[in-house]
């Protein structure tokens, strides 16, 4: 069968696909719109996609100006950063003795990931946070961050990939004098790159999209991280100016988006190759 | 240089015994083939052997040292795998390199960024891409030396295996089935160069595999494990013609040997068809044996009165040789023959014939697999008997 041929049926899948892109893409194609707003023309009664006088520079200077957008940002990449690094740092020792070395705990160890997974932040938010608060911890990076460094997804996904690398393969490696150590700096890491990345999207999308655990703890606003930023904006502007406040998700959403362009195929890759669907 | 010696090794998974104190010493410059069905265990004596799994008893000794506590990393153990499991991110240069790399540099020269500020650095690497370069070319592997595994096909990958083992020089080298990847005319061709490879380097090598024609073919001596225990361990010559153990008899030789169920006669003797065999220990009238010859020992002829009547079910013309699947008439036991192009000259499925043992060729097995030495007794007098 020629795949260019233009059958009904390929029409019909491509109208389907199309319009559920469609669907997904509205909100962010109208954030994009409403951020080049000016404020009449957003509360006029007809609805247009097409701003009619551009005021895009008018909103981002307003975003960029009125909350300090570049602490928000760094705040963003430091606690993302951090949790990533550490989680990864955790999690594939964690995931590689699992998977390939034999130890009497192994079973309970994956019973206690598997529980781990279950549990949400939710249900450990208020503990967490008694703790943070009697330890003088609230309003800090380590308040942030600490919570996240042991990431029970990852070193499941990671045990998953890890399960699937030949064991002959870290038996080599053991005949030519490396350490356990070693065999993971030199041999897991090196072919584990597709898991690596994948991990990063779902660790850094989640974190740096997080409203819930920061609004808990900070209330200092050196330490807000975007979404924390972006409520306050709303709330010191009295929620009427959505073209800076549109300008100011455009801001913060552009990273994540940026990134995941980038790294698409190599996320996917990562994906299928763990097995991990949908 | 080093010798090896395994002595009465144990292993059990769960409650099954896998190994049954396997004991085997190989000389300096020996070539052991560990030859077995799947299952025997073999591969995981090769396993305890390297200190990637540990037994439940013995002793392994190379040289004067007693390797059980020692780590795989620290025994200078080499292995070829059978899935090659050459590193798949580096390539074939840098593959090679690694066991050099863990052993003659020092933990800060091997850091990245830190390494090559460390003195001497520089040198300990140059040297160790020199024996890189020069292992290349002894395998003809030089060109190959900048792709990855990926990008190369079967034999490369298992010569960059060979290579990457021999670089160090280990004191033992062990393959598991480093040739059953390959494709059958490049294994013919890679086996005499495994040999060859092993004569340079001059150290006690233990080559697992389930094919006895590489076992027969490559070896100085063969063990044949059945079921978790070595039950003979000699020269290529000796396991097949002079087989300590039915289970020996029935693993080695294509096509198999034939087995008959007999029973030990009134006189102590053993009788097949005309021939009789006095077994060296008495045993008692009405204990089972077993009866064995090779196909080649049959002969065939159309025309002879002598020998037991049989019909041939089935010509198998495989050039050299002609196989013979044939059904004694008295007893509807099968008979495989093997005979040349000019004896089977005219043989066709359905033609009655007569066979014939050759007497010396026979083995005696009693109940329990064991070989009991017998010898043949004079035909005349065996006819004699017969008919008297």
């Amino acid at each position: 069968m020629n795949a260019n041929t233009f059958t009904l049926g390929r029409a019909l899948r491509l109208f389907i696909v199309s319009f559920g892109a469609l669907i997904f893409l509205a909100p962010y194609v109208f954030m994009i719109s409403t951020a080049g707003k000016a404020q009449s023309d957003i509360f006029s009664s007809s609805l247009n996609l097409i701003p009619q006088n551009l005021s895009y520079v008018a909103n981002f200077t307003k975003a960029l100006t009125r909350v300090s957008m570049t602490t928000l940002l760094w705040n963003g990449v430091v606690v993302c950063a951090l949790i990533f690094v550490i989680q990864v740092v955790i999690a594939i020792p964690c995931a590689y003795a699992m998977a390939k070395l034999k130890f009497r705990a192994a079973r309970v160890m994956m019973v206690l990931v598997m529980l781990g997974l279950l549990v949400p932040i939710h249900a450990t938010a208020l503990p967490i946070y008694v703790a943070f608060d009697r330890a003088a911890l609230l309003n800090s990076y380590f308040a942030l961050v600490a919570p996240f460094t042991i990431s029970v997804f990852g070193i499941f996904l990671f045990l998953q990939f890890f399960r699937a690398m030949p064991d002959d393969l870290i038996h080599a490696a053991r005949l030519d004098g490396m350490s356990e150590i070693g065999i993971i700096a030199r041999v897991i890491v090196p072919n584990a790159w597709p898991a690596i990345t994948a991990f990063a999207i779902f660790s850094v999308v989640a974190h740096w999209n997080d409203l819930y655990w920061p609004l808990i703890v900070i209330s200092n606003q050196s330490y807000a991280t975007p979404p924390l930023g972006l409520l306050y904006f709303r709330a010191a502007e009295a929620g009427d100016d959505y073209g800076a406040l549109m300008a100011a998700t455009l801001i913060i959403t552009f990273p994540l988006v940026a990134a995941f362009l980038l790294a698409q195929k190599r996320f996917v890759e990562g994906i299928t190759m763990t097995g991990l669907k949908g | 240089m080093s010798k090896l010696s395994l002595r009465n090794i144990h292993k059990a998974f769960g409650g099954n015994q896998i190994l049954k104190g396997v004991s085997l010493d190989a000389d300096e410059n020996e070539f052991i083939a560990l030859v077995g069905p799947s299952g025997c265990g073999k591969s995981t004596l090769l396993r305890i052997l390297a200190g990637l799994e540990s037994a439940d008893g013995g002793e392994i000794v190379v040289g004067d040292r007693d390797l059980s506590p020692v780590p795989a990393a620290d025994r200078n153990i080499a292995m070829v795998f059978q899935s090659y499991a050459l590193y798949p991110h580096l390539t074939a240069a840098q593959n090679i390199a690694v066991p050099l790399v863990m052993r003659n540099l020092t933990r800060a020269q091997r850091l990245p960024l830190v390494g090559p500020l460390v003195p001497s650095q520089r040198k300990a690497i140059a040297t160790i891409k020199r024996e890189v370069r020069d292992m290349a070319v002894s395998l003809k592997i030089d060109h190959l030396m900048d792709r990855k595994p990926g990008q190369m096909s079967g034999g490369q990958r298992q010569r960059v295996a060979l290579g990457r083992a021999m670089v160090r020089r280990p004191s033992v080298f062990l393959m598991d089935e480093p040739l059953s990847n390959l494709d059958a005319n490049l294994r013919v061709h890679a086996r005499g160069e495994i040999v060859e490879l092993h004569r340079r380097a001059g150290v006690p090598t233990i080559y697992v595999t389930h094919d006895q024609a590489e076992a027969l073919s490559m070896a100085d001596r063969v063990a044949v494990m059945i079921g978790g225990a070595l039950l003979q361990l000699a020269s290529p010559q000796v396991i097949y013609d002079d087989p300590q153990h039915i289970e020996v008899a029935k693993f080695i030789g294509q096509p198999r040997i034939n087995l008959f169920a007999s029973q030990v006669a009134e006189d102590g003797m053993v009788a097949m068809g005309n021939t009789r065999l006095r077994p060296a220990e008495t045993l008692t009238a009405g204990t089972p044996v077993t009866i064995g010859i090779r196909p080649e020992f049959v002969a065939v002829s159309r025309n002879s009165q002598h020998g037991l009547p049989a019909h041939i079910d089935r010509v198998e013309f495989l050039g050299s040789e002609i196989i013979l699947y044939c059904r004694l008439d008295a007893v509807g036991e099968n008979v495989i023959a093997k005979l040349s192009p000019s004896e089977g000259a005219g043989l066709a499925a359905g033609m009655p014939v007569r066979l014939q043992f050759d007497a010396d060729r026979l083995f005696v097995f009693a109940e329990d697999g064991r070989r009991l030495p017998s010898l043949p007794v004079n035909a005349d007098v065996a006819l004699e008997t017969a008919h008297g």
